[in-house]
């Protein structure tokens, strides 16, 4: 793929991930921090699919933004074919790692696997 | 190679902030930022995952979440969140042309129209929406 589409990638998952996320820290002031976080306040917020489904795809824009923005650094700080190549194929496979994790954490909380 | 090499500044020249003025704080602090953010994100889902032990895995988290030191860590994730997020912006609109100035022939003293006042203005409000924001975020954690 090329640069300039992965910066479009990349500016595109930023600016949708700060709207996702304002929601998110929004839904635990609105409780007050300290209730919001009670294990039955949590649960119910796993269970009701349409905030199961932000935290889903906040958890995809984070992932896709957060490791595309550590290969730009990684890049950054050094070249080289063999080099490129590795740290781009290391952070693909580490973002599928932290995106399936986390959706195995949404999945079973959703489902009532607990 | 050893010549390609000497020039070669690896991660001390990356890290070095005092070179360009307040431009390379902000290109120093994005980076920063964004690893912190990422590792920060990293331990939020591993975090969020006790809650599959079910009432007590979670209650041993938040009591772990809950200690002082903790929370000044959380206070400094809400500062780096709003830093990136500034500053993001601001590159992203100087990326699309935004407050950079338009091209002119390169005349001495060579001063670059894209190191203008708009965007030295964007980095310090940048710094300063952080600041407010961890102070906020402090009054929140603690409860002062």
């Amino acid at each position: 793929m090329r640069e300039s589409h992965i910066m479009k990638i990349h500016y595109g998952t930023a600016l949708a991930s700060v709207g996702l996320v304002a929601v998110h820290i929004l839904m635990r002031m609105a409780d007050g921090y300290a209730e919001s976080l009670e294990f039955s306040n949590v649960v119910a917020n796993y269970q009701f699919l349409p905030y199961a489904g932000l935290l889903e795809v906040m958890l995809i824009l984070i992932s896709v933004h957060g490791f595309n923005g550590l290969r730009i650094i990684l890049l950054e700080l050094r070249q080289g074919p063999s080099y490129e190549k590795a740290v781009s194929y290391g952070c693909v496979a580490a973002m599928i790692g932290l995106i399936a994790y986390g959706t195995r954490t949404i999945v079973m909380v959703n489902m009532g696997m607990i | 190679m050893d010549s390609r090499d000497e020039n070669r500044e690896g991660l001390g020249g990356m890290a070095n902030p005092g070179r360009y003025g307040i431009e390379r704080v902000a290109y120093w602090l994005m980076r920063l930022s964004g690893l912190g953010l990422l590792a920060y994100f990293i331990g939020h889902i591993y975090e969020t995952s006790s809650i599959l032990r079910g009432q007590v895995g979670w209650d041993e988290l938040l009591e772990l979440t809950g200690s002082p030191e903790l929370h000044v860590m959380l206070v400094i994730v809400i500062g780096m969140c709003v830093f990136h997020t500034v500053n993001g912006i601001r590159v992203m609109l100087g990326h699309g042309g935004v407050g950079v100035g338009k091209p002119t022939r390169p005349d001495y003293p060579y001063e670059p129209a894209s190191q203008n006042y708009h965007h030295k203005i964007a980095i310090y409000s940048a710094i300063v929406l952080a600041a407010i924001a961890m102070v906020y975020g402090t009054t929140v954690l603690f409860g002062v």
